[in-house]
């Protein structure tokens, strides 16, 4: 009896130890995430004449999004969030990224026609909108290619209350929601006649979605830290 | 019983909204009437005699004027101070004007300035040239443009023959249009915009007065006000500005001759930082210089000259130019310009002259205007007349023995009759701006505090409905007969102790102790059942709430006041998209295979399963932002937002120009309005409502294309008039005037059709069913005739069966003695006829708006069903079949928010020129002989998306039994019905209804009381808009406007709810009639 009670505190100091690791692991992602946000913003103006966040703000938005992009790319090589158990072919490897590209692009088309139907405007700065719709979509879409895959039916789940099974999921929701939140917000100082240079479309809602998306960034560590005791995973 | 007193509640509240609303216009709008008279040289208001020199009223004293309007030149500004020696940017800076009054007092002055509030520039314009006291509302003949309708400065000018020349602010061509000999106007809009109106004006200004083309120059300056905008008065660049202004008086000066009148005034003052628009002294104390070549005043001033109210310098400017007064006028002449033959007898004496003719003039309209209106208090207008017949016969018995009396005794006479007169002056004006030109905080605070409570018991009606399943006669009884026995007693109290009775103030109070003593009967009835859980903390975090809040506060910024018309899409998709994310996220929205989770499982194998209802959803929200997207391109503008170019399918089709396009168009509005009605039809007849032979159906089938047709006549005569031949003009008047009339007739028709039998069930009882067997002539068939009569009989039957078993809402119940009775349509019968009144309700509303409208009607009805889809499913989804009765907060407010986006989206702005005030003609071409018809057409025109969503509203607690999955829960029986074994299969869908007709009213009160607290709570925050921001730059062009709308939304809203559920209760009774005779039938 007392080595069944002993053998339990040791899992559960053993689960403990798990959990804390994951999460480092996950705090160390999420810094270089917020770096790549930081480096878009920083080291362009050392290395490009005439660029500002407001003044060139497609190039931003590019730049961002490719950073973003890239850090997540690296990041799933070599922290491996969700490792799967069978060895995979290369053939098959090459079609979960073609696959995971073709997620990417719908999904920026997608983000497109939702940013429309909200009221961005139809015809008259497509390309900005387009570039928010893909920068939306490197903070959402491409964190959960880069942590889940392209399996659809795994987001649904994970995007439901007692979806997340691990911390990656968690800070994946904490992130995607912050990200959206942001940009959702974002679009409220448009109407405001201040006059002022980010009040520009799409300008205050890329802002607000990177705004978002680092206070996620951010916010996941700690809020998975506090709430460790009451997130029990079941897979593990 | 019950009925009755759900509706005396629901009406209660709305009433103690209407009078939260009353209370605050009464302290709130300042209203007053127009009248259209001009005064006319040659009918002066009284003879004088003496004054045979005249032309007209008064001897002309200048030729020309130079009228220089600087923007917001507070007193302050052209004070000058030598003893100052650290001068703030702004002081000091008009050093011109103290050298003109110390080097030469007897040709300039400068007095203070005192302007009427509302301080904005457009009531000041109006207020010194009308002379009257400018209000909100200027009740006019002619809403649709800013033209000034009274008699006015300009019109005097312009109609005795003066070439009158405007350079500057172009909010007078608004207001004077056409009526300048010439002008420069520049755009007044761009308030960060210093100097292109200035530079403009200085680009004209001297040649024009070189030139000689001229009696009377305007000059209107904005770039002081603008500064004042921008930067604050504290800051250099209104110093430079001030210089300027500076310079242009010292070379004006140069240019003018001996004859020409100097008049230099600002319109208002700002405050410290620099806004204006409301009453305080800051902002009312403007500066007026006065300056002649020629001696003006008679003698010099010792001391700082007595403040001018603004009214005054137009019976001055008047008399002194040779001009009538302006019938209107509420000021009295600045005496110290009439004194000037120099002895002082007769200077005595021209002054009383001048005094004489404008007391007369303001004698003759206060008398047309309390013909007119009623608003201004008998007895101060008593005493006023009273004063002014002693005056008059004074004067008169003074002019007559002039000659007889010592010069000491004449100028003691003239001086206490010139006092008299002076009081006389100010005692109107003070009438008049006591009634039209003050604002009551008592009474907008008053008002705000009523609102505030309605929308509180709105509340708690709404929350605590559950519990309130009985009692609630006393609950309205006592609280009447407590209010009557109060009010009567404070108002007797009032009345014995001789104070005036404000019907206002009596209203609110009654208002109020009712609410009180409802408050405490509803406590102490509720207090009995289990209280009510308190709501946690995060409850104001959910989506709906978060959304009410941002739309609360977007009505206090005027920014976003003007964006609404894509505000409310946004809130309304977004608040849609939460609810459905929500729902994904509790997950509703998979199957119950997904929740256990494998224990062994590594690996999240599980696929979950989605619904049908999460793709349906998702399709239903795209639909919903697909067509509330669509709905922006049938935008109006508002002159706000300057590059916004109003929709083109606003104007008539008679305005197109090509006549492909134009029929082209017609076209397609036909078909639009065909393809609606088909639609309606479609939804009745796949719930089957459309196969009894009552007049309703008869009506739905036919009298739909009918109107629908006379429609299409009525557009196809009314684009094309213009060309129609002379012989046809009879014709096509008639057309005219019947089609539209006939379209009313056929709505009234279907709406008392629909009141006298809305039951739409097609009934036939199974086992006497004549045609269950096959009636053949003789025997089997034997010959082909008998054949050909046998098979389309088979046939039917046949039909028949197959459709029973396949037909929805098909109800079946069986009596005592096994007859089951068939029943088509009764599942929906209540949302069967809340469908045809709204079709009837929108066909002519579309009649009333502009042709191609059309596809706006047809997406906004679209619309309203998306939203009622995805209410239903998300409500079926969340609910096990007993939720079904309370409708969620988001849903109401959806509705809610779908009608603001639709009233934008019908093509209007709360702004008056955009009133589209053409649908008052609508099959009344010929005009009107009273008022009330055309208002009637215009308010449906305006409100039409708030009286289609407010009638409809109802929809939302009877859609989620239409929704209902056809499989699945189940209740059997009926009250009504023993049996009930068969058709378990077939959804009760509104049946259920009747299962609990308590919950149902109580569900009902639920709705409504929600429905008004949503609309009451956005009503609230635009008066306390208008309220807190009543001294805000935009508050008369914006916020004002938009309480009106919204307040005048609010009563039409309110209206049209009851309406809407007084029509379902009337189905409810008829409902219930039917049960009982076919129970009745069963049994014989």
């Amino acid at each position: 009896m007392a080595a069944a009670v002993v053998i339990a505190q040791a899992l559960q100091c053993y689960k403990g130890i798990m959990d804390e690791t994951e999460i480092r692991r996950l705090s160390v992602g999420h810094v270089l995430c917020g770096l790549a946000v930081l480096f878009s913003l920083c080291v362009p103006p050392l290395l490009l004449d005439e660029f500002s966040l407001l003044g060139t703000h497609l190039t931003w938005l590019c730049i961002c999004s490719v950073c973003v992009v890239t850090v997540n790319v690296l990041l799933r090589l070599t922290l491996k969030p969700n490792p799967s158990t069978k060895r995979s072919s290369f053939a098959h490897k090459v079609n979960k990224l073609k696959q995971s590209g073709l997620y990417f692009f719908v999904s920026c088309l997608l983000f497109h026609g939702i940013i429309v139907l909200y009221g961005a405007p139809l015809i008259e700065s497509i390309w900005e909108t387009f570039l928010f719709a893909v920068l939306l979509s490197s903070f959402t879409t491409s964190r959960c290619l880069c942590i889940l895959g392209p399996n659809f039916h795994a987001w649904i789940r994970v995007f439901s209350k007692d979806g997340a099974m691990s911390v990656w999921d968690h800070s994946l929701q904490i992130t995607t929601i912050c990200s959206i939140v942001g940009a959702w917000l974002g679009a409220f100082p448009i109407p405001l006649d201040w006059d002022r240079p980010w009040q520009v479309w799409p300008i205050s809602c890329s802002l607000g979605a990177t705004f978002g998306y680092v206070v996620g960034l951010l916010l996941a560590p700690f809020w998975i830290y506090w709430n460790r005791k009451r997130l029990t995973y079941k897979s593990r | 019983m019950k009925r009755l007193l759900l509706m005396l509640l629901l009406a209660w509240l709305s009433i103690s909204f209407y009078s939260g609303i009353w209370l605050f216009m009464s302290g709130f709008l300042l209203m007053r009437i127009e009248l259209g008279n001009q005064s006319q040289c040659s009918s002066p208001p009284s003879a004088a005699p003496h004054l045979q020199d005249a032309r007209c009223w008064f001897p002309q004293r200048f030729d020309k004027a130079v009228i220089v309007i600087i923007d917001a030149l507070k007193y302050d500004f052209a004070k000058y101070n030598p003893e100052n020696d650290n001068p703030k940017p702004y002081e000091n800076k008009l050093g011109e004007i103290h050298r003109l009054c110390s080097a030469q007092p007897r040709h300039a002055r400068l007095y203070p300035f005192r302007a009427d509030p509302p301080t904005t520039t457009m009531q000041r314009i109006k207020g010194f040239t009308t002379g009257s006291l400018p209000t909100f509302v200027d009740l006019g003949s002619n809403f649709a443009s800013y033209a000034i309708q009274e008699d006015n400065l300009i019109h005097q000018m312009v109609s005795n023959g003066k070439r009158v020349v405007f350079m500057g602010d172009d909010t007078w061509d608004g207001l004077f249009p056409k009526k300048f000999y010439k002008s420069y106007f520049f755009p007044s809009f761009n308030v960060k915009d210093l100097h292109t109106v200035d530079d403009g004006i200085l680009q004209h200004l001297y040649p024009t007065v070189d030139g000689g083309d001229w009696d009377v120059i305007i000059a209107h300056f904005l770039g002081v006000d603008h500064c004042g905008h921008k930067h604050g008065p504290d800051h250099p660049e209104t110093a430079k500005k001030l210089m300027q202004m500076n310079q242009v008086i010292a070379s004006l000066i140069e240019h003018l001759d001996d004859k020409t009148l100097l008049v230099v005034a600002g319109d208002h003052g700002m405050t410290d930082t620099g806004d204006h628009g409301g009453d305080s002294e800051k902002e009312v104390t403007a500066a007026l210089f006065l300056y002649s070549k020629a001696p003006l005043f008679a003698e010099q001033l010792k001391t700082e000259a007595p403040a001018v109210p603004q009214v005054n310098l137009v019976p001055s400017l008047s008399l002194l130019l040779g001009l009538p007064i302006p019938y209107s006028n509420l000021g009295g002449v600045i005496d110290d310009l009439f004194g000037w033959p120099e002895d002082k007898v007769s200077a005595l004496l021209s002054k009383t002259t001048a005094y004489h003719i404008n007391v007369q003039q303001v004698a003759r309209y206060l008398d047309s205007y309390s013909r007119a209106a009623g608003d201004l208090p008998a007895e101060k207008l008593r005493a006023l007349a009273d004063l002014f017949t002693s005056l008059t016969s004074e004067y008169e018995q003074l002019m007559s023995q002039r000659d007889q009396l010592s010069e000491e005794e004449l100028e003691i006479h003239l001086q206490r009759i010139l006092q008299r007169q002076q009081s006389y002056l100010d005692q109107a004006r003070h009438v008049c701006m006591e009634s039209w030109a003050r604002f009551h905080p008592m009474h907008m605070l008053m008002g705000c505090i009523i609102l505030l409570t309605s929308c509180f018991f709105c509340y708690i009606i709404a929350e605590a409905g559950s519990v309130l399943s009985l009692p609630y006669k006393n609950l309205l009884g006592y609280p009447l007969l407590f209010t009557i026995s109060v009010t009567s007693a404070l108002g007797l109290a009032v009345w014995t102790s001789g104070l005036a009775l404000d019907l206002v103030t009596v209203c609110a109070a009654a208002t109020l102790i009712f609410q009180i003593s409802f408050y405490f009967n509803f406590q102490a009835k509720k207090s009995s059942p289990s209280r009510r859980q308190t709501h946690p903390v995060y409850l104001l975090l959910s989506g709906p709430c978060v959304v009410l809040l941002f739309r609360c506060c977007s009505l206090f910024s005027d920014s976003y006041v003007v964006a609404e018309g894509s505000v409310a899409p946004f809130l309304l998709t977004s608040l849609l998209t939460v609810t459905v994310v929500k729902l994904h996220w509790d997950g509703k929205l998979l199957l119950p295979t997904f929740t256990p989770l494998g224990s062994e499982s590594l690996k999240p194998s599980l696929t979950p399963a989605y619904r049908r209802d999460g793709s349906r959803l998702m399709w239903l929200l795209a639909a919903l932002g697909i067509c509330v997207r669509l709905s922006g391109f049938f935008h109006n503008c508002r002159e706000e937002t300057p590059d916004c170019q109003p929709s083109s399918f606003l104007s008539p089709l008679s305005s197109i120009r090509d006549p492909d396009i134009k029929n082209v168009s017609y076209v397609f509005c036909v078909v639009f309005l065909g393809f609606m009605v088909f639609l309606v039809r479609k939804w009745l007849q796949h719930y089957g409502n459309l196969n009894i032979a009552s007049p309703l159906v008869l009506y739905v089938r036919w009298g739909f294309p009918l109107i629908v047709l006379g429609i299409a006549c009525y557009w196809a005569v009314s684009s094309g008039t213009e060309d129609s031949l002379a012989k046809l003009k009879e014709l096509t008047h008639l057309a005219l005037v019947a089609c539209p009339r006939a379209i009313y007739a056929m709505a009234g028709l279907g709406l008392l059709l629909i009141l006298w039998n809305p039951i739409t069930v097609f009934m036939k009882s199974r086992v006497s069913d004549p045609d269950n067997t096959v009636t053949t002539y003789r025997g089997a068939p034997s010959s082909e005739a008998e054949l050909q009569h046998v098979i389309p009989q088979i046939y039917r039957k046949m039909q028949r069966t197959l459709k029973s078993r396949l037909q929805h809402g098909g109800e079946g119940e069986d009596g005592k003695k096994g007859v089951s009775v068939e029943a088509y349509g009764l599942g929906s019968v209540y949302s069967a006829a809340m469908v045809i009144t709204l079709s009837i309700l929108t066909l002519v509303l579309i009649l009333l708006h502009s042709e191609r409208m059309t596809p706006a009607f047809l997406l906004l009805l679209l619309e309203a069903v998306i939203i009622l889809h995805i209410h239903g499913h998300v409500t079926n989804l969340y609910s096990e079949g007993v939720e079904l009765f309370s409708v969620p907060w988001y849903s109401v407010l959806a509705w809610s928010l779908a009608a603001t986006q639709n009233f934008y989206s019908t093509g209007h702005q709360p702004v008056f020129p955009a009133i589209h005030w053409n649908s008052a003609f609508v099959g009344f071409q010929e005009g009107h002989t009273n008022n009330i018809v055309p208002a009637l057409l215009v308010a449906a025109n305006t409100f039409s998306a708030n009286i289609l969503f407010s009638a409809g509203s109802c929809l939302l607690l009877l859609w989620p039994f239409l929704c209902e999955a056809p499989t699945g829960r189940r209740r059997k029986g009926k009250k009504e019905k023993e049996g009930g074994t068969e058709d378990e299969e077939t959804p009760m869908m509104e049946m259920r209804i009747r299962e609990d007709p308590d919950r149902f009213s109580v569900a009902l009160l639920q709705l409504g009381t929600k429905y008004l607290f949503i609309q009451g709570v956005q009503l609230l925050s635009c008066v306390c808009a208008a309220m807190i921001l009543r001294r805000h730059l935009m508050v008369w062009k914006i916020f004002a406007p938009k309480f009106l709308f919204e307040a005048l939304g609010f009563a039409v809203s309110s209206l049209f709810l009851l309406l809407g559920i007084a029509l379902v209760l009337r189905v409810d009774c008829a409902v219930s009639n039917w049960f009982r005779n076919l129970t009745l039938q069963q049994n014989r």
